[in-house]
């Protein structure tokens, strides 16, 4: 059994952890910057950032690898060092996690390549495998548990990082950004892809939807996703409210008691996994934990109810009809 | 359904085929668009009038439909690849009939992000609307955008970023226009995914954009409001 299905049976709910991104930047992490390049040059900070996490109560750790395909180091020219800076990534997290006197899960970070997949894009499918294998075995020679892949939101890229993760032997899980009127970009829907992930021949250790526009959005998205899901565990993890920019910085609006609220409704709506995303600190995930540890549950909450306790949505589904021509002639290609 | 594949362009008149191309923009149809602007412009159409009656009419409403949450980001791509094979054929013909242009765009998806799906949407929607759109692709520092608006002359400058972690670098390019004095010269827009209203209105930009049709109704508006 993997350590994240072992943790799984031995807990009601699991707390992953916070932020890497916008942590990065209030450590002065720049606009432009490789924040993997930072595994080396600056690994203390992201000591920091995950002992901060362990402290407050994290089960799971995210690497910092989010951006640590080729496709998207190549950027910084950083291409040739894929496995590396992957394998330096869960290393650094595996070495905070062994000093935990406590079972934490290491999840290898796996982002979005940036790019569209054919035909609207230049990416094909085994290209883009190729590419997540070779992220994955270097995540998974430094240590990481599981391929934690993230923000997610074409069918064509989940499939492709899934069929790596698989060839390379680690099991996987997969989280969305609903981040479009309720879907996500590419279109994607909540129960959509929780369907499409069930009857998988071999479902995700977990899925569910991170990031997006906001912590009501992100547990609305639930409501639709976990009884899709089929049984498989059902991660959320919300951004900390909106971003608003203070002088030279962007802060995230969501407090650490909106963040302990989230955590609550997210319980009752079925998650088994609770972390942040961008604008989550340390503190954030320390009132998560208190969540975790003294709500005992309950009722699956209405849109209403989110709403009320954690405010409006700020991408809500479309309740429109098209513009288009009632009786027009419809062709097919 | 097939009585309905069975639609031979040429056999109908102006104003079925006009709402014919309207429906296959809709629907993604590359060929089908070439063939109806080829058709029209046979039939003797000013290459202006295809461009404004069946593409950016049927374009406005792929706009609309996903402003509104109908459609998402692969039919729109899909509608505006189609749009741009009709602009393709047409793009030549417009110069040299000298066919009114509404403005210049520069834009760009800002330094340190490579996200570009929302951007290029944009810069296809604009040119449909008639504007000259100079797409500086991705990862695009701030001496990148000024050679452009040296070489250019916009009146507008779009900037993109899908990252927290790269929105930050659009104030950067605007404090850097304000130092060279060349900041009121330009209508600055900026979008994405993480940005807001008052994350526009703090780094100094003119609009925050939330998607590719508002884009384009804000480029309009705010072009016409500084010629007027």
């Amino acid at each position: 059994m993997s350590k994240l299905a072992e943790l799984l049976s031995e807990k009601r709910v699991l707390l992953a952890d916070g932020a890497t991104g916008t942590n990065l930047f209030d450590m002065g992490l720049v606009s432009g910057m490789a924040p993997e390049i930072w595994n080396f040059e600056l690994a203390d900070n992201i000591r920091s950032l995950h002992q901060g996490f362990v402290d407050a109560g994290s089960d799971i750790l995210v690497t910092n690898s989010f951006g640590g395909s080729a496709r998207r180091l190549k950027l910084h020219n950083l291409d040739g060092r894929v496995r590396e800076i992957n394998a330096r990534a869960a290393e650094i997290a595996a070495e905070i996690a062994a000093h935990a006197g406590r079972d934490i899960v290491i999840a290898g970070s796996v982002g979005p390549t940036g790019d569209l997949f054919a035909p609207l894009g230049e990416l094909t499918a085994e290209q883009a495998v190729e590419v997540f294998i070779e992220q994955i075995e270097g995540l998974k020679q430094g240590g990481a548990d599981v391929a934690w892949i993230e923000t997610m939101s074409a069918p064509e890229e989940i499939n492709a990082a899934l069929e790596a993760a698989q060839h390379v032997g680690i099991p996987a899980t997969v989280t969305v950004s609903f981040d479009t009127a309720g879907r996500s970009m590419m279109g994607l829907t909540p129960a959509g892809f929780a369907s499409d992930m069930a009857t998988r021949a071999e479902p995700p250790a977990a899925i569910g939807s991170n990031c997006g526009v906001g912590a009501s959005d992100l547990v609305n998205a639930l409501l639709d996703l976990v009884p899709a899901a089929n049984g498989i565990p059902v991660i959320a993890k919300a951004n900390a409210g909106v971003p608003q920019i203070k002088g030279e910085h962007v802060v995230y609006s969501g407090t650490p008691d909106l963040m302990e609220t989230y955590a609550k409704l997210a319980i009752d709506a079925g998650a088994r996994i609770i972390g942040g995303c961008c604008g989550t600190r340390a503190e954030h995930v320390a009132r998560m934990r208190k969540a975790l540890d003294t709500h005992n549950g309950g009722t699956i909450p209405t849109l209403e109810e989110i709403i009320e306790r954690l405010g409006p949505l700020v991408a809500p589904p479309s309740t429109k009809t098209s513009g288009r021509g009632e009786g027009r002639r419809r062709r097919r290609a | 359904m097939s009585d309905e594949d069975d639609i031979i362009l040429s056999e109908l008149d102006d104003a079925e085929l006009v709402e014919q191309m309207q429906d296959d923009l809709y629907d993604g149809l590359k060929e089908e668009i070439e063939e109806g602007v080829n058709i029209l412009l046979e039939r003797g159409w000013a290459p202006y009038d295809i461009l404004t009656k069946s593409l950016v009419t049927g374009m406005k409403t792929v706009g609309d439909d996903f402003r509104d949450g109908i459609l998402f980001v692969p039919e729109v791509l899909l509608a505006a690849n189609a749009m741009k094979a009709g602009m393709a054929i047409l793009r030549p013909l417009l110069a040299e009939t000298g066919a009114a242009k509404i403005g210049t765009v520069v834009i760009g998806t800002v330094k340190g992000d490579i996200h570009d799906i929302g951007k290029n949407l944009v810069a296809m929607m604009l040119e449909g609307a008639g504007f000259e759109v100079i797409n500086l692709g991705i990862n695009t520092d701030v001496d990148k955008f000024l050679a452009a608006i040296e070489e250019h002359k916009p009146d507008i400058l779009g900037m993109s970023a899908l990252l927290t972690t790269t929105m930050t670098y659009m104030k950067v390019v605007i404090e850097t226009l304000k130092e060279k004095g060349i900041r009121d010269q330009l209508i600055v827009l900026v979008g994405g995914a993480p940005l807001n209203e008052e994350f526009g209105d703090a780094i100094g930009a003119d609009a925050y954009c939330k998607d590719a049709a508002i884009a384009v109704e804000t480029a309009k508006r705010m072009v016409l409001q500084r010629a007027g």
